[in-house]
């Protein structure tokens, strides 16, 4: 039997050796530095997730109808009627979340250890397109359910490419396909969300992979493991890819998919963060619910957005800043001039922006998802310094505005701090 | 050697015209998938005007109608409500509706035809999320000095009763007002306000 299937393999192994050869490049001789850690996993998870929505979304397809008239109830159609429609549907809005996380995660790794920095500019800027990519998925599958939050989130963000001065009304007119966010939208929002915006998305994850098994991984050290090879040329500080990190990744996806199956049964809109409460309320034109955030994966940006005050009549600044503030990562690579890669080796300059970094991003985060009059309750001692100059209603806009000013500080002042950093030596083979 | 690295002129020139012709086919073939996306003529054709019944308006309170997908909000403002426009006007953006969008007739103090009755899309010039009616006895929660407008939950933006945006709002201008007539005392005419519609 073993030979016959032997024999079958180098039948087709003669006829098509690409894939042997593949195998080899991208898996059993591709050589990753022995000493990935924890951070290490969310690369190959980001890439689990993008399966689970894609296998769920097929899915949901044959169910889901994109009419503004049968949309919502199509939803709830899935979700009582269909067999296994509501487990279906719960791993794709909690795959959409946790694709965020693991995204997040994983760039914070390249902020950590340099992964970003030459030779891997491009592995970079790859990884920015795919998360544009995802944000813009991410958008276009919000709308589907047309809920109340699906619709009046898609009114207001059309509307963001509004304001961009002369063209923008024409531009959110061409992506509403109608005056008014309508079936028109929602049924190329669709079309979008199911082919378009996916194909993109796999695309660019194969130049992200091939991009990095022609460079090679960075690693916790930032050392390139390629300098130091032994007689057969293989780096000594590598180990292949497969069977270590094989077997490494697959306890990491298995704890995983431990904690996405918890939150799946138990708490699929996870106190609203996941799937909003308004949600459940069928879209009404003519009414916006009290209090609309988008979800949390874009409530940083959002909270940049709402900080900036209008300029000249016209809140197209506050629209330029949270575009800029996505779109100055793709400069990061440039940004960064420091001479070590790893945060191991960097000064307390890096350390220090970083941290204030990641805290501006996480104070943003969450006030993006409360209203603006967020703190007004906490009032100042009557005619305290700081019941004279702020407002106690403003008082969220301004830590907004603050943080604002620290997201834009870490990239602008980068070039600077990252120059006069104290960096340690390097050591010439990785650590354990 | 050399001869490597002579060039051909006319199939260099074949190479470029083809390129060319190439690159404008390409354009002009996205041309419909473009024009495609654009709002169709059955959506053109849903912008006709919506006649709507008054009469049940009481003092003080407002009607949401829809028009073109939008909610349009008719409010029957008391004598109250009007001499409130009149203490705000200092803390306006665009206290006499010069940059913003509404009918030659509705371009004055109460931004309206006839005082007492207000027409205006209830969408928020700022990213189009519709505000919500906020009273003069909402003074807990807008402040002290609160005469009664609109608040847009979104963004934050405050409008007053004839929808000018107060300074220091995301919004930039006042809310629209779209073309109207009144048809009768109780039946008014919203999208079209040309004589003998």
């Amino acid at each position: 039997m073993a030979s016959r299937l032997m024999a079958l393999w180098d039948w087709f192994d003669s006829r098509m050796p690409s894939v042997a050869e593949e195998w080899r490049k991208h898996a059993a001789e591709y050589y990753a530095p022995k000493n990935f850690n924890f951070w290490y996993y969310f690369g190959v998870l980001s890439m689990l997730v993008l399966v689970i929505q894609i296998v769920s979304g097929i899915f949901l397809t044959m169910n889901y109808k994109p009419d503004a008239g049968l949309a919502f109830g199509s939803v709830e159609y899935i979700m009582r009627d269909v067999p296994g429609g509501w487990i279906i549907r719960y791993i794709h809005s909690t795959g959409a979340s946790a694709f965020f996380v693991v995204v997040y995660l994983h760039m914070f790794r390249a902020l950590l250890y340099g992964s970003h920095k030459e030779p891997r500019e491009l592995i970079w800027i790859f990884g920015v397109l795919i998360y544009l990519s995802l944000m813009a998925e991410a958008f276009l599958g919000y709308l589907l359910p047309w809920g109340q939050m699906s619709y009046w989130g898609a009114q207001v963000i059309v509307n963001l490419f509004g304001v961009i001065p002369f063209i923008g009304p024409d531009i959110a007119l061409w992506i509403r396909g109608d005056y008014v966010v309508s079936d028109a939208t929602l049924n190329r929002f669709f079309a979008l969300h199911v082919i378009a915006i996916p194909l993109v998305l796999l695309g660019l994850v194969v130049a992200h992979i091939l991009a990095l098994h022609d460079m090679g991984s960075n690693n916790p050290d930032g050392i390139e493991i390629k300098k130091t090879k032994d007689a057969n040329g293989k780096p000594l500080d590598g180990i292949p890819f497969h069977p270590y990190y094989t077997v490494k990744d697959t306890v990491g996806a298995i704890v995983f998919l431990a904690i996405f199956a918890i939150v799946m049964f138990f708490m699929p809109e996870l106190g609203g963060y996941f799937l909003e409460h308004n949600n459940f309320i069928p879209a009404d034109p003519l009414k916006t619910p009290e209090h609309i955030a988008p979800l949390w994966y874009f409530t940083p940006f959002y909270s940049i957005l709402r900080a900036v005050p209008p300029l000249f009549n016209s809140q197209f600044p506050g629209v330029l800043a949270m575009g800029i503030a996505v779109l100055i990562l793709f400069f990061l690579p440039w940004l960064d001039r420091s001479p070590v890669k790893s945060i191991r080796y960097r000064g307390a300059y890096y350390k220090g922006a970083l941290a204030l970094f990641v805290v501006a991003f996480l104070i943003l985060g969450y006030l993006g998802i409360e209203p603006t009059t967020v703190w007004g309750q906490f009032s100042a001692t009557e005619g305290s310094m700081m019941d004279r100059v702020l407002d106690t209603k403003d008082r969220a806009t301004w830590v907004a505005r603050l943080c604002t000013i620290l997201y834009f500080a870490f990239f602008i002042l980068m070039p600077w701090y990252t120059a006069k950093d104290k960096t340690k030596p390097v050591p010439d083979r990785v650590t354990m | 050697m050399s001869e490597q690295k002579k060039v051909d002129k006319t199939r260099r020139n074949l190479v470029v015209a083809t390129t060319v012709v190439g690159g404008a086919a390409s354009v002009g073939a996205a041309v419909p998938f473009v024009a495609s996306m654009l709002p169709s003529e059955r959506a053109k054709a849903a912008g006709a005007p919506v006649e709507v019944d008054i009469s049940s308006i009481a003092p003080g309170e407002m009607k949401v109608f829809e028009w073109r997908g939008k909610p349009v909000w008719v409010i029957r403002r008391t004598q109250e409500m009007l001499a409130s426009l009149k203490t705000v006007t200092g803390k306006l953006t665009d206290p006499g509706s010069k940059d913003s969008t509404q009918p030659e007739y509705a371009k004055n103090e109460y931004r309206s035809l006839k005082p007492d009755v207000v027409v205006m899309e209830g969408v928020c010039t700022h990213l189009g999320c519709s505000p919500q009616m906020k009273p003069a006895d909402a003074k807990d929660e807008m402040g002290a000095d609160w005469g009664g407008g609109f608040y847009c939950a979104c963004h934050g933006s405050k409008f007053d009763l004839a929808g000018r945006v107060f300074r220091g709002a995301p919004a930039p201008t006042n809310l629209v007002v779209p073309p109207y007539q009144f048809l009768s005392d109780s039946k008014l005419l919203i999208g079209d306000d040309t004589k003998g519609a």
